[in-house]
C-alpha cells in the first residue's frame, strides 16, 4: 500500500494554535483506519491565519486544508482529504493561493516547503549551492558579490552588508568572528524565527560563507530565550551540518574551517543592538559600547567581527548561487532585493510576505491583509518595531523603501507592520513607547535612562490637560534631546512613535478620558 | 598582555550562612563544572542553573563567582541586568504574558488586566498555591496570532480571557 505524505507545521505560531494536537490526531486517526501516512513537520508557509495548515501530497500536488482543529481531523479523513477531496477547510494548492503566489520568495524559498530537520531535503532544494560557489572564489570576490547585490542589513539599520564584510576582511587579526544577531525583539516581527525554525540550514550556510569571505573561523548565533523552538531547530541543524562536513575543520575538503556555537540571550531588548549583543555574548551586562571602534575592527572579544541579522545572512546563499545581478534586479532606488514583510496585529490575514522593495503599505494592508481583524477601519500602523513611527491612513501609499520611509520620519526597520483599528488610543501608545524604553534601557546614557521616565510623566500631564501647550512643548523638547543625545537607537528612536503619534493623532492627547485610560 | 603572568587567583570566601540546600549547591557546581570551559561561560551557566533549578538563587552568586574567579558584584550585575533570570523561586508554571504592540492591538491590555485579577497577583508574583508565576514579556514572535502567552516553554496564540482561565485551570491541575 502506498504511503501518503502529510505536512503539519512545527513553526511556533502554528504550534501556538494547536498544530501539535492536529499532528497527533492525524496520526491516531490514520492508525485507527489502518492507513499508512508519513507526517512531515515543516515550517510555516507564512499564511498564518490559516494555521494549523495541513498539506497532503496527492498526485496533483500538495493540497492545503486549514485552519484545522484537532476535532476536525476525523471529518477530513471522512471527506477523503488524503486524496485532496473537497472539505469546508480545503484551501487547495498553496502555490495557487494569491497570498502565496504574489510573492517573490528568495530568502524564504524553502520555508514551509521542506523538512527543516532534513539536510537531504535542503540539498534537494538548491541548498548549499551558494557555499559551493563561494568556495570556488577568492575572499575578495565573495565580498564583491555581496556588495554588488546591494544587500543592506535587514535587522533594521540597513547598513550595506558588503561594506561590513570588506572591513573585516581587510583587518588583520589572529582570530575573527562571525556573529548572528537572532535577538529579534521588535514587536510585529517573526521573520528571523520563521527562518530559524523553517529553514535553519540557510542561516548556517550564510554564516559559513561570511566566515570564508572574511577569514573568520568561528561563529556564534545569539538567540533570544523567547524562541525555544528555534533553539531546538538550530541545534539539530548545526549538528547535522557538522556531521556532513558542512561545518568544522576542512569544509567540503576546501581546507577552510568554520565552527558554530549557539548562545541564548537573557530577555533584554537592548541586546538586539549590536555592541550590546557583543557584550552579552561576552557574558557581561548588555550595555551599549561607544563606537568607534566598529565591531568590524574590534568586535567580539576585541577581535574583528562580522555581525549581521538572521535575514541578512540567510539572503547571502542565493546571492552567491544566482549572482549579485540576479538579486540586485529586485527592488527600487537604493533598496535592492526583497524584504520579508511581517503583517501583524489587528489584521485579518496576518503572515509573512516576501516582496521586492517598492510595494506600498496600502497593497499590503488591503490586498494581502484583507483589512483589520476586527472589521473596523484601520487607523494607524506602526512599521519597524517599537521604535518605528505610527503612520496614518494618509501615508499608506508610501512604498516600502528605506529612503522613502526616512523622508517622512518613519523607518522600514526589520519589516514588521503592526495594525491598529480605530479603537486605538494613540496617547496610550505614545506613553507605552516611553514606558518600553524605560524598562529596556541599558542605563548607560542619560537621555534614554532618565528621558524615558520623564517622558511618561510629561505625557501623563499632557493628557490630563495640565497646562497642555507647555507640556507638549516640553515633550517635543525632550524627544529632541533623546533623538540627538542618546548613545544608540533605543533612546534615539523612541521619539519616533511618540512624535508621530503627537503629529498625526493630536486629538487623542486632548480628549477627555476616563481615569482607567492612562 | 604582559600582565597576564602576574594575575593571581584570589580565593573567594563563600558566605557561611548560605541558604542553598545541598542539592541546589550540587546542581550549581555541576553546571559550572560542565560549562566553565566555554569562552565567556557566565551566561550559559546562568541559563544552565535556571534550567535545572527554575531560578538563580541569591546564594548561588557567590558559588558561581568562586568557580569562575569573578567578583560577586560582577556575577550579580549580570544576573540582575537580564529580565529572564529570576532570583526568587518560581511557581510550578511560569506564564509569560506579552505586553508588546502587536498583542495590544488585539486586546492584550484587557487580557493583562484579566490575568492579574483572575490570578489575584501582579507581574513578578506567584499565586499563593505556588502554581503560577506571572511575568511580562515584550514580544514572543507570534504577532499575527496574538494575544500571546508562553507557559513554561510552550507558546499559546489567540488567547482570550476565557482561554486564559482554561490554561490556568489546566496548569493548576498539573497537566
Amino acid at each position: 500500500m502506498s504511503r501518503t505524505r502529510i505536512y503539519v507545521p512545527r513553526d511556533a505560531s502554528a504550534l501556538a494554535v494547536g498544530a501539535q494536537e492536529v499532528a497527533q490526531a492525524i496520526a491516531a486517526e490514520a492508525a485507527r483506519r489502518n492507513l499508512q501516512v508519513d507526517i512531515v513537520r515543516n515550517g510555516t508557509r507564512g499564511l498564518l491565519w490559516l494555521e494549523p495548515l495541513v498539506e497532503v501530497v496527492t498526485p496533483a500536488g500538495r493540497v492545503g486544508y486549514g485552519p484545522v482543529a484537532a476535532d476536525q481531523v476525523k471529518s477530513l479523513f471522512e471527506a477523503g482529504f488524503l486524496e485532496g477531496q473537497p472539505h469546508a477547510l480545503r484551501i487547495g494548492p498553496l502555490e495557487e493561493h494569491p497570498y502565496f503566489r504574489n510573492q517573490e520568495r528568495l530568502t524564504f524559498a524553502r520555508v514551509g516547503i521542506t523538512d527543516p530537520r532534513s539536510l537531504r531535503d535542503y540539498l534537494e532544494h538548491e541548498g548549499y549551492r551558494g557555499l559551493k560557489a563561494a568556495l570556488a572564489l577568492p575572499p575578495e570576490k565573495i565580498v564583491a558579490q555581496v556588495t554588488d547585490s546591494g544587500l543592506r542589513g535587514r535587522g533594521g539599520a540597513a547598513f550595506p552588508t558588503g561594506i561590513k564584510w570588506k572591513t573585516v576582511l581587510a583587518t588583520q587579526a589572529d582570530q575573527k568572528y562571525v556573529v548572528c544577531n537572532a535577538d529579534e525583539g521588535d514587536s510585529g516581527t517573526y521573520s528571523d524565527r520563521m527562518i530559524m525554525e523553517g529553514d535553519p540550514f540557510v542561516l548556517i550556510e550564510g554564516m559559513t560563507i561570511a566566515g570564508i569571505a572574511t577569514g573568520a573561523t568561528r561563529g556564534f548565533i545569539y538567540l533570544r530565550w523567547e524562541y525555544p523552538d528555534a533553539k531546538v531547530a538550530l541545534e539539530a541543524a548545526i549538528e547535522a551540518a557538522r556531521q556532513a562536513g558542512y561545518l568544522g575543520a576542512n569544509i567540503l575538503g576546501s581546507g577552510k574551517s568554520f565552527t558554530l556555537e549557539l548562545r541564548i540571550g537573557g530577555g533584554a531588548y537592548i541586546c538586539g543592538e549590536e555592541t550590546s549583543l557583543l557584550e552579552s555574548l561576552e557574558s557581561k551586562r548588555g550595555q551599549v559600547r561607544f563606537k568607534p571602534p566598529l565591531p568590524a575592527v574590534q568586535g567580539l572579544f576585541g577581535k574583528p567581527t562580522v555581525i549581521n541579522n538572521v535575514i541578512s545572512f540567510a539572503s547571502v546563499p542565493i546571492i552567491l548561487d544566482r549572482g549579485a545581478e540576479f538579486y540586485q534586479h529586485y527592488g527600487m532606488g537604493r533598496s535592492r532585493g526583497t524584504l520579508p514583510i511581517q503583517l501583524t496585529g489587528n489584521i485579518k490575514h496576518g503572515g509573512l510576505i516576501e516582496r521586492a522593495f517598492g510595494v506600498t503599505l496600502r497593497q499590503l494592508l488591503y490586498d494581502y491583509g484583507g483589512g483589520s481583524l476586527s472589521g473596523r477601519p484601520i487607523r494607524a500602523v506602526q512599521v519597524g518595531g517599537p521604535l518605528g513611527a505610527y503612520m496614518p491612513e494618509s501615508q499608506f501609499d508610501t512604498p516600502l523603501d528605506y529612503e522613502a520611509f526616512a523622508a517622512i520620519g518613519a523607518m522600514v526597520g526589520h519589516g514588521g507592520i503592526v495594525v491598529f483599528d480605530d479603537t486605538v488610543d494613540m496617547a496610550a501608545q505614545a506613553r507605552y513607547a516611553m514606558e518600553f524604553c524605560a524598562v529596556e534601557s541599558c542605563g548607560k546614557c542619560t537621555p534614554c535612562r532618565i528621558g524615558s521616565t520623564r517622558g511618561m510623566e510629561v505625557i501623563d500631564r499632557l493628557v490630563a490637560g495640565q497646562n497642555a501647550p507647555q507640556q507638549e512643548a516640553l515633550l517635543r523638547d525632550l524627544c529632541n534631546t533623546m533623538l540627538a543625545g542618546s548613545l544608540c537607537a533605543l533612546g534615539g528612536l523612541t521619539p519616533y512613535p511618540v512624535v508621530s503619534a503627537l503629529n498625526h493623532f493630536p486629538e487623542d492627547f486632548a480628549k477627555p478620558r476616563t481615569a482607567q485610560a492612562v | 598582555m604582559g600582565k597576564k603572568s602576574s594575575l593571581r587567583v584570589i580565593p573567594v570566601k563563600v558566605e557561611p550562612v548560605s541558604t542553598l540546600t545541598a542539592g541546589e549547591r550540587a546542581s550549581v557546581l555541576e553546571v559550572c563544572a560542565r560549562l566553565k570551559g566555554l569562552d565567556a561561560p557566565l551566561m550559559p551557566i546562568l541559563h544552565g542553573i535556571q534550567d535545572s533549578l527554575g531560578y538563580v538563587p541569591r546564594d548561588a552568586v557567590a558559588v558561581i563567582a568562586g568557580e569562575l574567579n569573578l567578583s560577586r558584584a560582577e556575577v550579580h550585575g549580570v544576573v540582575s541586568f537580564y529580565h529572564y533570570f529570576r532570583q526568587e523561586r518560581p511557581g510550578r508554571h511560569v506564564f509569560h504574558l506579552c505586553r508588546a504592540e502587536a498583542c495590544q492591538s488585539v486586546g492584550a491590555v484587557a487580557l493583562e488586566a484579566h490575568a492579574k485579577k483572575s490570578l489575584g497577583i501582579g507581574f513578578h508574583q506567584t499565586t499563593a498555591d505556588g502554581a503560577v508565576s506571572l511575568e511580562p514579556v515584550y514580544c514572543l514572535g507570534n504577532c499575527a496570532l496574538g494575544p500571546s502567552l508562553m507557559i513554561d516553554d510552550r507558546l499559546q496564540g489567540r488567547v482570550t480571557p476565557q482561554r486564559f482561565d482554561e490554561l490556568v485551570a489546566r496548569a493548576k491541575a498539573g497537566t
